[in-house]
């Protein structure tokens, strides 16, 4: 008899049925970041020129005040590409996460009126994020025709690093846009984690300027890691990876990834009533 | 337990935690952080008391409130079920369960096909995107693939009736085609079981017929629906069973015929003229006060037949809100509607923009039509999507056989229908005589 019933609704419900029911609302995923995408530029001057324009300013400013002024090492490479290779994931990341911990609150009328799994929103605001990233990347090879700058065989194992930077992005969207539904204070917090974030990330400079001592520490910002791989896959040459560093970024970010998947599970039953 | 039953609900309860302090549903950090600090500070104090079991929730100055209790019924594949009752009966509150929105305190509920809630019409629409772009976001905001909209799509527009503005952004809508596409994309979706709520009460007269006739198609083709509605004929019509909710629990169930005529409006409403409304709640409109008053501007409740009835509304808005209408409705003592007036039938910038603040609202209804008795005038604030900011229940007035107009025929009574509308009939003439004589 019980097996009859397609949808058993229960206080504490198992999670198979949505795992099947993220699969059905996959159309819902593609609309979504869709519509984000359309809505972005509408009723500006410029459009999509906005999405060159930003990353290609953020880099100058960082090349002339830590390449020029502060005159950081630049590991043999053209200081703009150094900083370009560090702000594609980073830029990603915190368009991401902006963009996912408010995805939630922005679309409450939906979560009160419509049933679709929840996950779909904050995930969806990362995949918008990614049409920025190849935005940057296209700014990127243009700069390395520019520099006359050839990436060696490594440069194919981006996607590995994009990867990671996508899982860090969704896990931390996971954990800011739950916490968004219950305490509006994440509203107010995610901006300053962004901005501080550029700062104790390597982005403007390179990880080697940070001390040998300090260098497993720094790694716990999982950002490192990815920063880290993206250079040592982009920039190619005498760029070396710091193998125990970038593991324990790698294990951060799935810690992040996976307990933010576990209470963004256990806090959904209650957005709509909370929200 | 037939192999028919297609929804089964057993022992159904949902429990709601207000605060008494927010107005807000959420909470901030500090408040959590202060319950948790609160609760700590009780357990070491005393360390043998059971915990609350919601150390975040478990603060003064919130109440338990059950929405639903202990709800069972069942339903067979095909069967059309009202659900009705007074406001905060706990309708909606079954509808959001039974479509997942929001989730069970104690029970369960077991579903067999593919189902489809109607809770607003609209949801996901953005403004700034075009008829057709919102058609397929909206589309997949209710479930159906792309190919599936794709397969629709014309059918959907031309339900619509938007062909020409089909590629507008729907900010440029008026509100009578953004509600007619919205319910459009609706009414093709192909679920098994449809769970509806008032989302009918949007939209011109016509319209409205076509979208009852369309949804007595879906009960037709062996399809279940599940209908919450206000309106008592809306129901009669449609729905083969009637679920009546009060306070959370069921009063009872079966026969529309019976179980609507059982609830009509208690006799025993006060009847004074003026009604004041529960506040305290975080619509976005909210009526304070209504009162109905005479020629002679003073406040009652029983008119003259002749006499013009004028409404007086004092409604507060919390914000400034772009596409909201304010409806008085008047309607038969078992809830059929006798006409309804928008204001921004007439005002139309009100719908382009409503202020915060308070606000009072005056509306005539001329003598002369409504035949002695008693009715009932709805008041209703929503914005274009159907959503209802607030929906207070109805209040009665008196139309006295005073001032009656002489011309009509007394004598049929109420059987001759609620409106007095003079017809000038003229002298009848032999039908077997030609015209010329």
């Amino acid at each position: 008899m019980e097996d009859q019933f397609d949808i058993i609704i229960e206080p504490d419900k198992g999670m198979t049925q949505y795992w099947k029911d993220l699969w059905r609302y996959r159309g819902l995923f593609y609309f979504l970041a869709w519509r984000d995408i359309l809505v972005r530029y509408k009723q500006t001057v410029i459009g999509v020129a906005w999405s060159v324009i930003r990353p290609l300013l953020t880099m100058v400013v960082f090349t002339v005040i830590f390449g020029k002024l502060a005159k950081f090492p630049s590991e043999g490479v053209p200081y703009p590409i150094l900083v370009f290779a560090a702000m594609l994931p980073w830029q990603m990341f915190s368009n991401a996460l902006s963009e996912s911990s408010d995805s939630l609150i922005t679309n409450a009328n939906m979560l009160t009126k419509v049933y679709f799994p929840r996950m779909v929103m904050p995930t969806s605001a990362v995949v918008v994020s990614l049409v920025d990233f190849l935005i940057a990347f296209c700014i990127l090879c243009a700069l390395m025709v520019w520099y006359k700058f050839l990436p060696g065989i490594r440069f194919l194992t981006l996607p590995f690093f994009l990867l990671l930077a996508l899982m860090t992005a969704l896990g931390c969207g996971f954990w800011l846009s739950a916490l968004n539904v219950r305490y509006r204070d994440f509203r107010y917090i995610v901006p300053f984690i962004v901005q501080f974030g550029l700062y104790v990330s390597p982005v403007g400079f390179s990880s080697t300027v940070v001390p040998g001592k300090w260098r497993f520490l720094y790694s716990v910002n999982p950002m490192v890691g990815v920063i880290d791989g993206f250079r040592w896959a982009i920039l190619g040459g005498d760029t070396r990876l710091y193998v125990p560093g970038f593991l324990l970024s790698i294990a951060v970010s799935l810690a992040i990834f996976w307990f933010g998947l576990l209470y963004f599970r256990k806090m959904e039953m209650t957005f709509a009533d909370v929200v | 337990m037939s192999n028919s039953t297609v929804i089964r609900v057993e022992g159904l309860s949902k429990k709601y935690i207000i605060g008494h302090l927010r107005s807000e549903g959420y909470q901030t950090l500090r408040d959590s952080m202060a319950g948790a600090l609160k609760n700590t500070g009780r357990r070491l104090l005393h360390p043998f008391r059971a915990s609350s079991g919601q150390p975040l929730l478990g603060m003064p100055g919130t109440e338990e409130f059950w929405a639903l209790k202990d709800v069972s019924f069942e339903v067979e594949k095909g069967d059309r079920i009202g659900i009705i009752g007074r406001n905060g009966a706990g309708k909606t509150t079954l509808l959001k369960l039974l479509s997942r929105i929001t989730y069970p305190t104690e029970g369960r509920i077991s579903i067999k096909g593919r189902v489809a809630s109607l809770l607003e019409v609209g949801t996901g629409f953005h403004p700034e995107l075009t008829g057709r772009e919102n058609i397929f976001l909206n589309g997949a905001v209710l479930g159906m693939g792309r190919s599936e909209i794709k397969q629709k799509f014309d059918e959907i527009v031309e339900f619509a009736e938007v062909e020409k503005f089909i590629d507008t952004p729907v900010k440029r809508y008026s509100s009578g085609m953004y509600v007619r596409l919205a319910f459009s994309v609706a009414a093709h979706l192909e679920p098994e079981i449809l769970l509806v709520d008032e989302v009918l009460a949007v939209g011109d007269a016509q319209f409205q017929r076509k979208c009852v006739d369309k949804m007595g198609d879906v009960g037709e083709n062996g399809k279940t629906v599940l209908f919450v509605s206000h309106n008592m004929a809306a129901v009669k019509n449609l729905c083969n069973k009637v679920i009546l909710l009060d306070d959370g629990v069921v009063l009872e169930s079966g026969d529309p015929y019976t179980i609507c005529d059982k609830y009509i409006f208690p006799e025993d409403i006060a009847a004074t003229g003026t009604h004041s409304f529960r506040g305290g709640e975080d619509h976005t409109i909210n009526f304070i006060r209504a009162e109905t008053l005479n020629e002679k501007g003073e406040v009652t409740s029983a008119f003259r037949a002749d006499e013009d009835i004028r409404f007086r509304i004092t409604y507060s808005v919390e914000k400034d809100i772009w596409g909201s209408s304010l409806a008085i409705n008047i309607c038969n003592f078992d809830g059929t509607d006798l006409w309804a007036t928008s204001d921004i039938d007439v005002f139309s910038t009100l719908f382009e923009q409503r202020e915060k603040g308070m606000w009072i609202y005056e509306c005539v209804a001329p003598g002369n039509v409504l035949r002695p008795g008693r009715y009932l005038v709805a008041l209703g604030a929503g914005d274009v999507t159907g959503q209802y900011f607030h929906h207070p229940d109805p209040f009665p007035f008196e139309i006295l056989e005073q001032g009656f107009w002489k011309g009509s025929h007394k004598s049929f009574g109420i059987s001759g229908g609620p409106l007095v509308v003079p017809m000038r009939p003229e002298m009848p003439r032999r039908a077997d005589t030609s015209e010329d004589d």
